[in-house]
This record gives structure tokens, sequence and C-alpha cells, in this order.
């Protein structure tokens, strides 16, 4: 089931601080688990989530197994120019979503 | 900064919150409902990092299924090619209130049905496609999104003639004492909400946030896979999920929850 | 076993009596490998030899999580987040969680303010630290406990 939600302010004066709110559907497998029959469910996670701006990335985030199941991530970033934010999240499997979303900024 | 209190620094703490309810529960030979007065959701009962998670729809991972479902709801299926929104129109408006009413009494089975069940059917007979699964992931998006435009409005079952033989059998059921522990629902849903259960509080158990993200389960799941744990819980075989049972049960706990407000699709712990 | 012992541990000492009930459920991971020193180490990988100084970072955990497998977290560093003069990544870790590492965020001075909220995974009661990582190659931390309890009515007996 894939599903991302973002939320970011559609606009923005230049200068402010915009909060950013990203949500996206994952299992997050740890990797620690063992299943019904004793056997290791094997690591399935995010590892990497990277949001750039106008193609500048402004905010990167490493993870690892102990990041929950639907991985929740808000950050900051300074509204600079109107453009747009874009969001990637790759992980183990080859696992790679990338959205992104509008900002005007005045 | 000091020592962690750890959970393990007490094991008997655990293990005398249960042998007393255990003890309290044999004592009491019928349990009483909770005054209506005196009714409150999960919610209530929840800390405020989880209230939280729920209060915020760009934050509540419920709602992930939400739009999921909005997607199946609009998606073109089945040799027709037709979607639940053909018929169903806008469902912000046509599902208004539906989830409040639910189980209703299906004619053509002579009995009520779930939420679930009545997707299934129009799947099955309007749209020509299989059933999806219970606790399928299509399904719990479809019905978390169906369920969420009924957010705010009090439940309202309408219970007449044709539904009170299931209602009475579902409320048989919740004072019933069954398995290994021989516990009932009420003896620990009437009788002792508000109190400790192996870390957690236990809830009044009203059904106004289904289907709701479980922070167990990590992951959206039904009223009826909830019901099938605490069946676990105590010992007894679950029922299957669409049994009767717990049907009639969902049937009870929604009438005992008459006038609450649903907040699907909620966090619960 | 020291002073944390893991879930399974919790579970034993608090006798059949609690696990013939079926209220609690043996958890199916064991901590293993995962302690106070292979966090030190895995902090150790961040900041090298460099001094950790308590202050200017802020982590924000709840005391008592209502289910380990979600607990909400914010951390926070004081910091002008300019140019010459901000926060370049914070780095969080558990103590005793099967792997020491939790995650890593980069910010810069285009973040505006080094604030960052997620939900992160406790195995047990547990200290989670945080470190902060300055543009001036210091390093500062803030660590909160966290009690974790096991959830009643599970899915498997």
């Amino acid at each position: 089931m894939a599903g991302v939600l973002i939320n970011v302010p559609e606009r923005a004066k230049r200068g402010e601080i915009v909060e950013i709110k990203t949500l996206i559907s994952h299992p997050m497998e740890t990797g620690y688990r063992r299943d019904q029959s004793g056997a290791r469910v094997e690591r399935d996670i995010i590892r990497l989530f990277v949001c750039t701006y106008n193609g500048t990335e402004v905010f990167r985030a490493e993870l690892h197994p102990a990041i929950a199941a639907n991985p929740f991530i808000v950050f900051t970033t300074v509204a600079t120019e109107s453009g747009t934010l874009s969001f990637q999240w790759t992980g183990d499997n080859g696992f790679s979503v990338t959205e992104s979303a509008p900002i005007a900024v005045d | 900064m000091g020592a962690p209190a750890s959970a393990a620094a007490s094991p008997w703490r655990v293990v005398r919150a249960a042998v007393g309810v255990i003890i309290v529960m044999t004592a009491s030979a019928f349990a009483g409902e909770i005054p209506r007065a005196e009714r409150r959701s999960g919610y209530d009962l929840m800390g405020p990092q989880t209230r939280a998670m729920q209060d915020d729809d760009t934050a509540n991972p419920a709602m992930l299924w939400v739009l999921e479902g909005e997607g199946l709801w609009n998606r073109k299926i089945g040799a027709a090619g037709s979607a639940c929104a053909d018929c169903h129109r806008d469902a912000g408006t046509t599902m208004k209130g539906v989830a409040a009413r639910y189980p209703a009494f299906d004619t053509a089975r002579g009995r009520p049905i779930t939420l679930e069940q009545r997707i299934n059917t129009c799947r099955v007979e309007r749209q020509q496609v299989p059933a999806l699964a219970y606790e399928s992931p299509q399904l719990l998006s479809l019905t978390a999104f169906v369920a969420r435009q009924s957010r705010g409005l009090p439940i309202d079952l309408p219970v007449d003639a044709r539904t009170q033989p299931f209602l009475d059998a579902g409320r048989a059921t919740f004072f019933r004492r069954q398995g290994q522990l021989d516990l009932s629902c009420s003896q620990c849903h009437d009788d002792h909400w508000g109190k400790e259960l192996a870390g957690n509080v236990i809830p009044q158990a009203h059904p106004t946030g289904y289907p709701l993200y479980r922070l167990e389960w990590q992951s959206v799941g039904s009223l009826e896979r909830r019901l099938r744990n605490c069946l676990v819980g105590i010992r007894a075989e679950p029922y299957e999920f669409g049994a009767p049972e717990l049907v009639d049960l969902e049937l009870y706990l929604m009438s005992r929850a008459a006038g609450m407000k649903m907040d699907a699709p909620a966090v619960r712990p | 076993m020291g002073a944390h012992p893991s879930r399974r541990e919790f579970l034993r000492t608090a006798g059949g009596i609690a696990a013939g009930l079926g209220l609690l459920s043996i958890a199916a991971v064991r901590p293993a490998g995962a302690t106070p020193e292979s966090m030190k180490d895995a902090i150790r990988r961040v900041v090298g030899d460099a001094p950790v100084t308590p202050g200017r970072v802020k982590l924000e955990l709840p005391p008592l999580s209502e289910n380990g497998n979600v607990v909400p977290l914010t951390v926070s560093v004081e910091s002008p987040m300019t140019a010459t003069d901000h926060v370049k990544a914070i780095h969080l870790f558990t103590e005793l969680n099967p792997q020491s590492d939790v995650a890593t965020f980069r910010l810069g001075p285009r973040a505006g303010r080094a604030r960052v909220m997620t939900r992160i995974r406790l195995a047990t009661t547990q200290t989670v630290v945080a470190i902060g990582e300055l543009s001036d190659g210091s390093f500062w931390t803030d660590s909160a406990a966290v009690v974790v309890t096991l959830a009643a009515c599970l899915e498997d007996p």
C-alpha cells in the first residue's frame, strides 16, 4: 500500500521558516523479528529521506530500524524563493518514492 | 538525570494487578452496565502524545489508509468498469452518518452485517468482483475512508424487532464468562475500566474510532481484529472474522455506545 | 543481569503466573548485543575523541510510553542557524535497542531552526541520547529516560 502525506504551506513570506510534515506508508521491518515458524523476518526499511528545494538539498534523514513503522518526519526550511520542494524516500529492496509540492514565496 | 524507573523494578506490580483483578472478579456475581453519563471514549483515557497523533490529520498514520481508500473509491473495477463513486458519488455527502449506524440489518441475509461485509456485498453483487479478504489493506482502506465521513457524528443505530434478537445475543456474549481465564468482557470494561492491565489503561470498550491505527499493530485494523485480540487475551478461542458472534457483539457495543461521537479513524495504544 | 533487564528477563521474573494467564506475551525480540557500551561505541563513531557537552540540545520524549512500537520524539538545538553558526546534524541513539543508532538528521543554515520530530521504537525501558553536531565542530547532548510497558490483549497467545 503506497501512500504519502505531505503537509507544507502553499505560500510563505520570504525568509519565513516553514514547517514540513511528512508521513509515508512503510512497515519498517526491523530484521530482528521472528515469524511463527521461528525464522527471522528480513530487514526492509527506508534508509534515507532527502528534501530538496529547487534542486538544492535542504534536509536529509538517515534512518535505522528504530524509526517506527510509517515514518513520520517533521522538519523546517526557510522560504527563500518560489518553486518546488521535492521529497525522496529510498530504502531496502529498491524502495524509492518521490513526491513534490509547489511553494509560492512572496 | 536520575536512574529511569524500570518496568522490571516491580515485576510483582503486574502480577498483583492481574491476580487482584481475578480475585475481585470471582467475588462479583453480575457485572453492571456503565451509566450513560459516565461513558467515556478510549480517547479520553489515552496519553497526550497518542491523542496528539490522532488529532492531526497530517500526523495520524490512519490517514494513509483513508487516502488509499479515497483512491479505491474512485477506481473503476470489474467487467463493467464501475467504481464506488459511480453509484455513491461524493462520499463526503453520501457516506455521512453511514458508519455511525452499522452494523445494519441486511434483508437478504436476514441478519445485521458490518460495514466491511456491506462493502464486500457491493463489490460482489454490484461491481462483480471478488470480495476483499478481512483485514486486507484494501478493505481496511475503504472502510477507513467510509468511516471517516462519520467523524464527529453520534453513533445512531436503529434497533427494531428485526435486530433485537441479534442485539440480545451480542449482549449475552458481552456478559458471558469465557476462556481459560473465565472472564467476561463486562468484568473488565464495565467494572474495571480506568484501571491498569499490564501497563495499559482498560478502556470502556466503545468502538467510536474504528477502523483504527493501533500502535501495537503498527497498522490500521478493524474492531473484529481487536475483539479477537481480547479473546486471545482471556485465553478463549477467537471467533473467525465475520462470524455472527463477532457481528452481534459489535452490534451490542455500538448500541451500548449510542450517542457517543465517532472519531474514526482513531489512534489507540 | 544488571540494571536494565531485557523484556524476556522481566517476564521470567514476573513469574509463570503472569505468563500462564496469557495476559502478557513473551517479546519476540531479545535485545541481543544492545548495551550502554555499544551505544558509547556508536557515539564514538560519530564524535571521535571530541568532548560531548551536556546542553543546548533538548530531547523530548514521553516519560511513560503507551507502546514501545511508536514513541513520539522531538529534538531541538539552540542555534542561530546562520552560515557561520549552525547545527550540521542531530544524531539519535538508544541504550538497549538491538542496534544503538536510531537516526541522523542533517540540517544546515537553510533549516532556519534546528528542530525535528519523528516516532521511534523502543524495545524496552531505557535512555535515549541526542547529540547535536555544530558547524564549529563542537558536540552537545541531552538524554531522556522512557518507561516502556507491554500491551495487554495481543494477537498471539
